[in-house]
């Protein structure tokens, strides 16, 4: 028996040995690796196709920018090393930086630069503008190309320090030549980090590692601006669809940093003192009520004018947000806390709310007891709350509305609808956008009154175009501001949709992690894990 | 037997083609836009319109049904319209979470439950069989999300014993793979164990009023022996029925699990693709479920012979 056991020895011992190994992760145990959870699945790569803010976020990680903007909302080169601009303001002259390279070792050219910028010019609606002022962009050598306008476009920098969804990110020449309304399939970029494909999991994870060829710029970092230093060598996104796991994980240590919580669970990882939780986004988003304009009744503007002074953004905000240090309301039609946010004829959305006065308009806008339809997508918390708010508000002022609930695939794809609402179309829905994508008149799309063209809803008005027109035109920071509360007081007058307020979700992240941007996107370098 | 199985074997086939046909259909008729989707909050209608051409969603519904069954019959699942990787690379990383989740849930199912029945049927009318009676009610009662936290909380944030999430490849160790699995499977496991313990208690009911085991007990054999030998293995029949059915339903049913304990299986995969609209991924996992669904089905009918001789195909 004893001779049996001691021959059985190396088995044992061999088994044993295999219950405990981790082999693929002893390599990986004497790296720095941060566990990232996303706010949301990254399943698209390409950040100019859609406007997804997890693709715009995995852009940050892969691509570099020519400019970026800084916390003082100021353009600052990033890519670009030096940069002249004509008298005329109608050549813009820019030389790259040294040793800029992309992740297949290609050096990054003027012809990739110039490739990118009109790829994404097709897509976003400020690239759009640049484009229609735009002569041509030429390259001069590898290292240096010209842009020629038109006509003075003051927004240029502006355009190509973009921080939000769509972001001019620049990529190689080969791949920016894709058509800009198919997705690429070849993640290659110049950024700080590289996406890993081989060990991208959809629904599960998302691997990138650290660019030992990027060179970082000087500066300290200020939002997507400055030096891009990356301190960890590899960057997980675990992406935990359920928020209650997503919570113990972060108090457990499996993951370091949980990009956006619910509020319902702040005071749950509050209470552990290995998790700051904390507001790392200093602009928000801002949810919005969204009227279509091509049916009755909001297709009459004293309808519309009258949940002015029905809405009362506090209560989106908490039911939003659940806490009022989340979120405040905001009266403006440009994100607060920005240059541009006033409270410029904003008195019918401010103060106590009127319920007489929007009986009264509803009376005078001659409103025959219409179904109103709020589509609603109870997968969406944000969208869910606001519908639900909206439902009880218009219920309030005897309207005779009901919410018809799906998914948010169903509500995008129903919102495109343009039939009544009896054959499948809707009359309002909900939404939310971050701060950046509505800091001015030239992102701010929902303000927009170009009919078809329109976002969603439809609404036609010449008079809000023109004062756009207008803006564009402003020359410094004075005349933008009195063109910007032009538009706003045309806004609430013609009321494109309805600012319900402006929240933040907060970050949690644990305590051995520090250097994290304060910025209205998530970024990861600079952050360094002890 | 061999004619049995080859003509079991040519139903999949129809079952299959069948099953084909009516899910790229009613998948035709769902509400929902992959192109909305993909061109995210700020898009256009016309935006979206370019990007359906693109997809070739705009295509009359003969045209995208013979693209997608040509290329089915050349092993050609399709493409993640999201993704744009192969459907079927999508779920072979799906397959070993899941069919790892399964085995273990349903090998603690069995391991736990059939004993379990056996005792209660042995120990009739007793305070064990009522205390095998109330863990089954409870067993059914709980949902499987609740239960789910309570052991996290339990195993994973206060005794920190086990992972609250994830999963490991059997590649990355025996022990890191089984330890990312103690937890899904308890959770997931304790429905079944309540279905398989009432079952076989009630089976074994039954078989215990059968004369040969009377004749049994009095040729003087011992109790365990009557129980184990005689009683259990006629009683196998409507418990392997029962485990099968288990396996099927665990192959899908498995998304609840899966989602709290963040394992990238094929529950997942499934639910992903259907909020997202991902069609060739949603027409790709319901094939494989229905060929999974009938092939366990023949396991099981052919595992009777074992369990019951009489019983031949």
């Amino acid at each position: 028996m004893v001779s049996l056991v001691s021959r059985l020895k190396p088995l044992i011992a061999a088994a044993c040995l295999a219950l405990l190994a981790i082999p693929a992760a002893a390599s990986a145990q004497s790296q720095k690796v941060l566990k990232f959870i996303p706010q949301a699945d990254l399943r698209i790569l390409d950040p100019i196709s859609t406007t997804a803010y997890i693709t715009r976020n995995h852009g940050y990680m892969v691509y570099d920018t020519l400019f970026a903007m800084d916390e003082k909302f100021q353009v600052r080169p990033q890519m670009v090393d030096k940069h002249e601009i004509s008298k005329d303001q109608l050549t813009y002259t820019f030389t790259l930086r040294d040793g800029l390279k992309f992740h297949d070792g290609q050096p990054v050219r003027s012809a990739d630069c110039i490739a990118s910028i009109e790829r994404w010019a097709k897509r976003d609606a400020l690239g759009q503008k640049l484009a229609e002022s735009t002569d041509a962009w030429t390259a001069v050598n590898d290292k240096t190309f010209r842009l020629k306008l038109k006509k003075p476009f003051p927004l240029t920098l502006e355009g190509l320090a973009k921080p939000s969804s769509n972001v001019p990110f620049i990529m190689p020449e080969r791949i920016a030549k894709t058509d800009a309304f198919k997705n690429i399939e070849d993640p290659v970029g110049s950024g700080p980090f590289k996406f890993v494909k081989a060990e991208w999991v959809p629904g599960n994870k998302v691997v990138y590692v650290k660019n030992t060829d990027y060179v970082p710029r000087k500066e300290p970092p200020s939002w997507a601006s400055g030096g891009k230093v990356v301190k960890v060598d590899r960057v997980e996104w675990i992406y935990i669809p359920d928020s209650a796991t997503a919570a113990a994980a972060i108090n457990a240590g499996e993951a370091d940093w949980w990009e956006q919580m619910p509020p319902d669970l702040i005071p749950l990882l509050a209470k552990n003192k290995q998790v700051t939780v904390k507001n790392i986004d200093p602009l928000g988003s801002m949810g919005l009520l969204r009227f279509n304009f091509l049916h009755p009744p909001f297709n009459n503007p004293k309808m519309r004018q009258a949940l002015l002074y029905a809405l009362n953004q506090q209560d989106y905000v908490i039911g939003i947000a659940g806490d009022p240090k989340n979120g405040h309301p905001c009266y403006s039609y440009f994100t607060c806390g920005t240059p541009l946010s006033n409270e410029i004829s904003a008195d019918p959305l401010k103060g106590k709310r009127d319920m007489e006065k929007a009986k009264q308009l509803i009376k005078e806008s001659g409103y025959k007891g219409e179904r109103i339809v709020i589509i609603d997508a109870t997968d969406q918390p944000i969208v869910h709350s606001q519908s639900l708010l909206t439902l009880e508000m218009l219920k309030k002022l005897g309207l005779n509305a009901e919410v018809q609930a799906g998914d948010w695939g169903t509500l995008i794809t129903r919102r495109a609808v343009k039939e009544t609402p009896d054959k499948g179309g809707w009359n309002i829905f909900h939404t939310w956008l971050v701060g950046p994508d509505m800091v001015n008149p030239a992102v701010n799309f929902p303000i927009r009154g170009t009919g078809d063209k329109a976002w969603f809803g439809w609404p036609t008005d010449n008079r809000l175009e023109e004062l756009r027109e207008a803006w564009f035109n402003s020359t410094d920071v004075n005349s933008s501001k009195k063109a910007a509360s032009a538009v706003q007081q045309r806004a609430f007058e013609f009321v494109p949709f309805i600012p319900t307020g402006q929240f933040i979700l907060p970050t949690a992240y644990r305590s051995n992690i520090s250097g994290v941007i304060i910025a209205p996107m998530s970024l990861l370098w600079n952050v360094e894990k002890k | 037997m061999l004619a049995y199985i080859i003509r079991r074997l040519f139903s999949t086939l129809v079952v299959m083609t069948v099953v084909a046909f009516v899910v790229f259909s009613l998948l035709y008729l769902t509400p929902g836009d992959p192109a909305a989707v993909i061109a995210g909050d700020a898009a256009t209608t016309d935006d979206i319109a370019r990007i359906r051409a693109n997809l070739g969603l705009d295509e009359p519904f003969l045209v995208r049904f013979g693209t997608w069954a040509w290329g089915l019959l050349h092993g050609d699942l399709g493409t993640s319209i999201f993704t744009k990787l192969a459907v079927t690379h999508l779920i072979a990383q799906r397959v070993e979470p899941t069919v790892a989740l399964t085995l273990c849930t349903l090998l603690v199912a069995v391991a736990v439950a059939v004993p379990l029945g056996v005792i209660a049927a042995a120990k009739a009318g007793t305070w064990i069989d009522r205390g095998v009676m109330a863990f089954s009610v409870l067993g059914f009662s709980v949902p499987v999300f609740v239960l789910a936290y309570i052991l996290i909380l339990t195993f994973s944030i206060e005794l920190d014993w086990l992972p609250v999430q994830g999963y490991h490849n059997l590649s990355d160790g025996v022990w890191e793979w089984l330890r990312h699995l103690i937890l899904p499977s308890l959770a997931l496991g304790t429905v079944y164990m309540a279905l398989i313990a009432r079952i076989t208690r009630a089976t074994m009911l039954d078989v215990l009023s059968q004369d040969y085991v009377r004749t049994a007990q009095a040729k003087g054999l011992a109790p365990s022996s009557v129980l184990i030998g005689h009683a259990l293995k006629n009683a196998a029949v409507p418990i392997m029925t029962i485990v099968g059915i288990g396996i099927a339903l665990l192959i899908s049913g498995a998304i609840v699990t899966e989602t709290v304990f963040a394992i990238p299986g094929i529950g997942r995969l499934t639910v992903d693709a259907i909020l997202r609209r991902d069609y060739p991924i949603i027409q790709g996992v319901i094939l494989i479920f229905s060929a999974a669904y009938v092939l366990v089905n023949l396991a099981v009918d052919l595992s009777y012979m074992f369990f019951d001789p009489r019983i031949r195909y």
